[in-house]
């Protein structure tokens, strides 16, 4: 029923699905990602009400091309059902907008992926590094980040974020 | 500073208040009097790189890097881990071994909320109630001891199974405990739950919508508190739960006061879980018998050909799952605990993703706090049960 929607409504967008092992997959391309978000979000018979999780993913090694995959991971508590979206990101423009408005849990799970992968989120309020200090150089969880890399010791910053 | 109140906003580091204070999370709080009007929380300072290291493991490696991620009950979390890395191999665990999980699942979920209720307590000031609940903690912690030699860091669980069966003596002293444990709840339930500073200081308090809660991700005891009964043990039960006679208890106020409420009786319906599991549990063995992902029995090791070649083609190469992903998630002590895991076939996993359950929770709490008492912000922060170790993972 959530393919049928989607595919309905947004054709054009998806790249392919998948139900291994029982997960309902789509692939998206990034285009209207911030429509099919908030489209499952709203619709009364998908009613998606948590966002469970951001996150990202280095193809480089499996030599995919786009290189970058943003995975987003829905929930609905009313019709418990889940579904996973991927996103194909290319590396020239690591660009999505934000789900901020729509799941407030976005906040920082984009917060995240930014931190570990570079995705820029258009239209987050705070886009800023969460696990590690401002000023660290690089995403460490590229795949092409190097293991041994030092980094320069943080100066302490005492502004309320 | 206005022309009415002569005074100026504070900035304040809050803490060390909670044990996840003591420098591996951040409370800024900026003050107008003793009233929060801004707050922040910074994260990361215990980075272990979790992510990063599973993906330089063997996909048996892991099982020890997640008993760190919420060390206050552990033994759940290998199970989730091992939960997820099943569901990519497509593999079906002997039945012992489920009825085991079940029992170290709930374990683990009693131990992780005594500590949380009784720490919370303490926040309070109410400093016996820790006692009483350590008390049984510890233990709950002999028999982990027993279970798998250590208390604390547990690496129970294994791919395809558990390491080891449970010792003979295990269910009687587990029946034991659960009476101590009976005993301990009494007590801590009649010294709070119709306590006059406890109820002043926790209900109102930290209060969340339903809609807030769902929006910020909140799962587990902290959604519950709000009225939404989503248990992942009754919505996608796993290892049989649908089959065992148990409640889902809820609150209506979504306030700190409820969330302990909850977990209180939450530690009840474990207790009646494992008593279940203990009479129903089936003979057999613990782990599978596939020789590509779980070691022969010692004596086929040393015994025969085949199984010394077995063993050691699974400590060199390891476990080879087919490429694909995964989401798997159980329900951990403080809501939904998944591991989203995506193999390329090789032996290490090319990529796992930890979604700990207190990381929304955390977000939240900014939004909780703001606009209340200072003071208050240490009740919230008990109650929202903060584990660095999943937080930043």
């Amino acid at each position: 029923m959530i393919l049928d929607k989607l595919q309905s409504l947004f054709a054009a967008e998806i790249l392919g699905t998948h139900q291994d092992k029982g997960d309902l997959t789509i692939l998206l391309k990034k285009a209207r990602l911030h429509d099919v978000l908030a489209f499952l979000k709203s619709d009364p018979e998908l009613s998606f009400e948590i966002l469970m999780d951001v996150c990202g993913v280095d193809y480089l090694k499996m030599g995919e091309n786009p290189r970058f995959e943003a995975v987003y991971h829905l929930y609905s508590v009313t019709k418990n059902h889940r579904l996973r979206l991927r996103v194909k990101v290319p590396e020239e423009d690591m660009t999505l907008p934000t789900a901020t408005d729509l799941w407030k849990s976005a906040d920082w799970h984009e917060r995240e992926a930014f931190d570990m992968f570079g995705f820029q989120f258009a239209g987050h309020p705070n886009l800023k590094r969460l696990l590690l200090f401002e000023g660290f150089e690089g995403h460490p969880l590229r795949k092409d980040y190097p293991m041994e890399k030092r980094q320069k010791i943080p100066v302490p910053e005492d502004k309320p974020t | 500073m206005t022309e009415n109140s002569p005074t100026e906003r504070m900035v304040l580091n809050v803490g060390p208040a909670h044990p996840a204070t003591h420098g591996a999370i951040r409370l800024f709080v900026e003050l107008d009097g003793e009233t929060i009007a801004k707050a922040s929380t910074e994260i990361g300072y215990l980075h272990r790189a979790f992510e990063k290291h599973s993906e330089h493991s063997t996909w048996s490696q892991v099982i020890p890097y997640t008993d760190r991620l919420n060390y206050c009950s552990s033994l759940l979390n290998n199970v989730g881990y091992c939960f997820a890395v099943e569901k990519l191999l497509d593999l079906e665990i002997p039945e012992r071994a489920k009825f085991i999980r079940v029992i170290v699942s709930e374990l683990a979920r009693i131990m992780d909320h005594l500590i949380c209720v009784g720490a919370a307590a303490v926040d309070l000031g109410a400093l016996s109630n820790f006692w009483y609940f350590f008390n049984v903690r510890e233990k709950i912690y002999d028999f982990t001891e027993k279970l798998c030699g250590a208390r604390l860091t547990t690496n129970y669980t294994r791919i395809g199974g558990v390491m080891r069966d449970l010792s003979p003596d295990f269910a009687d002293g587990i029946r034991g405990v659960l009476k101590d444990l009976n005993g301990a709840i009494r007590d801590v339930a009649r010294l709070l739950e119709r306590n006059r500073i406890f109820m002043d200081r926790t209900q109102g308090v930290g209060v969340i919508s339903k809609e807030d809660a769902l929006s910020w991700g909140f799962t587990g005891p902290c959604l519950r508190a709000t009225g939404i009964p989503y248990d992942l043990r009754k919505a996608q039960p796993y290892y049989y739960y649908d089959t065992y006679d148990f409640e889902i208890p809820v609150g209506t106020a979504g306030d700190t006061y409820d969330r302990l409420m909850v977990r209180i009786e939450e530690m009840r319906q474990s207790a009646r879980i494992i008593e279940q599991a203990l009479t129903r549990i089936p003979p057999g063995p613990v782990i599978s018998g596939d020789p590509k992902i779980a070691l022969p029995p010692k004596e086929r090791v040393y015994g025969s050909i085949e199984g010394l070649m077995n063993h050691f083609m699974l400590l060199i190469d390891g476990i080879k799952p087919p490429k694909g992903e995964v989401y798997g998630a159980i329900e951990a002590a403080n809501g939904e605990l998944g591991f989203y895991i995506i193999s390329d076939g090789e032996q290490r996993p090319y990529r796992i993703h930890c979604r700990p359950p207190c990381f929304p929770l955390c977000s939240a709490f900014v939004a909780l706090v703001e606009g209340g008492m200072i003071a208050d912000a240490i009740a919230v922060l008990g109650s929202l049960n903060i584990i660095v170790g999943e937080l930043d993972r």
